[in-house]
């Protein structure tokens, strides 16, 4: 296990966990994977919410198709922090599935209902927001 | 119909909702109360024990000061969403415990304008997840609802039928916050708010107050003038692993039926009435979708059945399954402590015949409700005449 890898573990289920890892410069989804039940979570936490047993850290793969999405067309309340100071843009959200894992949710780089459809393929990218890295899902 | 049913609701009583300046959510209770009161003939010295709860109101039973330190056992609820259904559970379990023969259930609420704002911290999630912009509800609403539309060919117009039978309902509704009808063409002109639903396909976080008064069958000798509606069952159920709730960074692969499946089941077995035995419905409609789904889910139709139901007028009050006759969410707002108990207070005016320009046609003998809420609560209850 890596120092970043050991890192992770240590705040797994934390406010300070980072959902994102850049793996050879390629961003990841860091999840976890029970090792008694072989349950898969994200985030990442200590805990499996099914049994209870230890979860492991496991980065998701860096592609997966769009299960379900909407867009959020108004400024959300605190604790929402704004990409700039410029005027608020909808956003899309959605659910990824990563077949044979799980489904995750995230901020979609497109929020034009045109440019979006159940089912079409979906990248992980890294964004950053404020100084912190987090993630959204690009269409491929 | 299975066996006598225990438990009569003796006593309705609303304060209106929509917005009310400078009038507290706890006035708002008392007013329900003792209008609900009046309704059964009752004093509030009569009353045995009380629930009343709301989200951001205060404590129910603060409203004493108004009523009348008696010295009844009060207990306040406090459980999201299903603040009102708790209610009612414990009060209808109290009274069948044979500890009480009367007792009386108020929710009331008052809440901020805008979208109800949370913090992760409160729901065990990460900082990020809120910083991100995806602890918003409606994200929710619209996700589930396209996934949804997907899966059963529901196209955009069901939406809009919903929501322009929820206003033509709330203008014949007295105490509803919407009373001005709108059509499909100003619901879906309005701006998309969470994909694909628009403004006015969204209910609004509100205010209001609902109180019931409850009795043992043996309690109503001491009524002869009440109109009872018999409270045939209530069932309150939460989430089992793996359901497809508000606020989930990930789903798993395979989701399991939602809470509101159990909760419909258990009121329709326990009452021993069939879904299709209901007269007059109220399911919750915080949006439009959330009508379309809650209907499936209850048993009262089949699953991409509702495109029908909606393109014949089936669900509208002269049809034939009246869904949310006094607007449901969309026309009267989200009070959280006060619509589950609103919804029990409509179907219990129209079993009665008492709902004056909304009524149901044809005297309605069965009536049905359903709440649903975060985190995956849901309440229903089975009444009759």
């Amino acid at each position: 296990m890596g120092s970043r890898a050991r890192r992770d573990q240590a705040v797994a289920g934390s406010a300070d966990l980072t959902p994102v890892a850049l793996e050879g410069g390629e961003p990841r989804l860091v999840a976890g994977r029970c090792v008694e039940c072989s349950t898969h979570v994200f985030p990442l936490r200590g805990r499996c919410p099914s049994c209870g047993g230890d979860v492991e850290r496991e980065l998701l793969p860096a592609q997966g198709t769009l299960w379900t999405w909407t867009t959020q067309g108004f400024e959300p309340k605190p604790p929402y922090v704004a990409d700039d100071d410029g005027e608020f843009v909808p956003y899309g959200v959605g659910y990824v599935e990563f077949a044979g894992y799980l489904r995750v949710e995230g901020r979609l780089t497109e929020a034009d209902p045109e440019r979006l459809r159940i089912g079409m393929p979906m990248r992980v990218v890294a964004v950053t927001r404020g100084d912190r890295l987090t993630y959204a899902f690009a269409p491929e | 119909m299975s066996a006598q049913p225990e438990i009569a609701i003796v006593g309705v009583g609303i304060h209106p909702f929509g917005r009310h300046d400078g009038v507290s959510a706890l006035a708002m209770g008392a007013h329900a109360v003792r209008a609900a009161l009046a309704d059964a003939g009752l004093a509030w010295p009569d009353i045995e024990f009380a629930y009343g709860g709301s989200e951001d109101g205060g404590n129910a039973d603060t409203m004493v000061a108004e009523l009348g330190p008696t010295g009844l056992p009060f207990v306040n609820v406090k459980n999201g969403c299903a603040t009102g259904g708790s209610s009612l559970v414990s009060a209808v379990t109290a009274l069948r415990s044979g500890a009480f023969d009367v007792g009386l259930v108020v929710g009331f609420d008052k809440h901020p304008r805008g979208a109800f704002q949370n913090d992760p911290a409160d729901w065990s999630l990460p900082a990020w997840y809120g910083e991100d912009g995806l602890m918003v509800t409606t994200q929710f609403f619209g996700a589930k609802l396209q996934r949804y539309m997907h899966d059963h060919a529901i196209p955009t117009r069901t939406l809009a039928q919903v929501a322009e039978k929820a206003y033509a309902n709330g203008s014949r509704t007295p105490h509803a916050w919407r009373r001005t009808p709108l059509s499909a063409a100003e619901i879906l002109g309005s701006p998309v708010l969470a994909h694909p639903l628009t403004k006015y396909m969204l209910c609004s976080p509100g205010e209001g107050a609902v109180a019931l008064v409850l009795c043992r069958r043996e309690y109503l000798e001491r009524l002869p003038d009440a109109r009872a509606v018999w409270l045939r069952s209530v069932a309150f159920r939460t989430r089992r692993a793996d359901t497809f709730e508000v606020f989930s960074p990930s789903l798993p692969l395979e989701l399991m039926p939602s809470p509101s499946v159990d909760a419909a089941r258990e009121a329709f077995e326990s009452a021993g009435v069939a879904p299709d035995e209901v007269d007059v419905a109220q399911v919750q409609d915080t949006e439009s979708g959330a009508e379309l789904i809650h209907l499936a889910e209850c048993g009262l139709c089949e699953h991409g059945e509702q495109v029908a139901l909606y393109d014949s007028g089936a669900t509208q009050i002269d049809g034939r399954l009246p869904v949310n006759t006094d607007g449901g969410c969309l026309a009267n707002g989200e009070p959280v402590g006060a619509s589950g108990l609103r919804q029990v207070y409509e179907v219990a005016v129209q079993l009665r015949g008492d709902a004056g320009d909304r009524q149901v046609p044809g005297e309605p003998q069965t009536g049905f409700t359903h709440v649903y809420g975060a985190p995956g609560v849901s309440a229903c209850t089975v009444l009759s005449r």
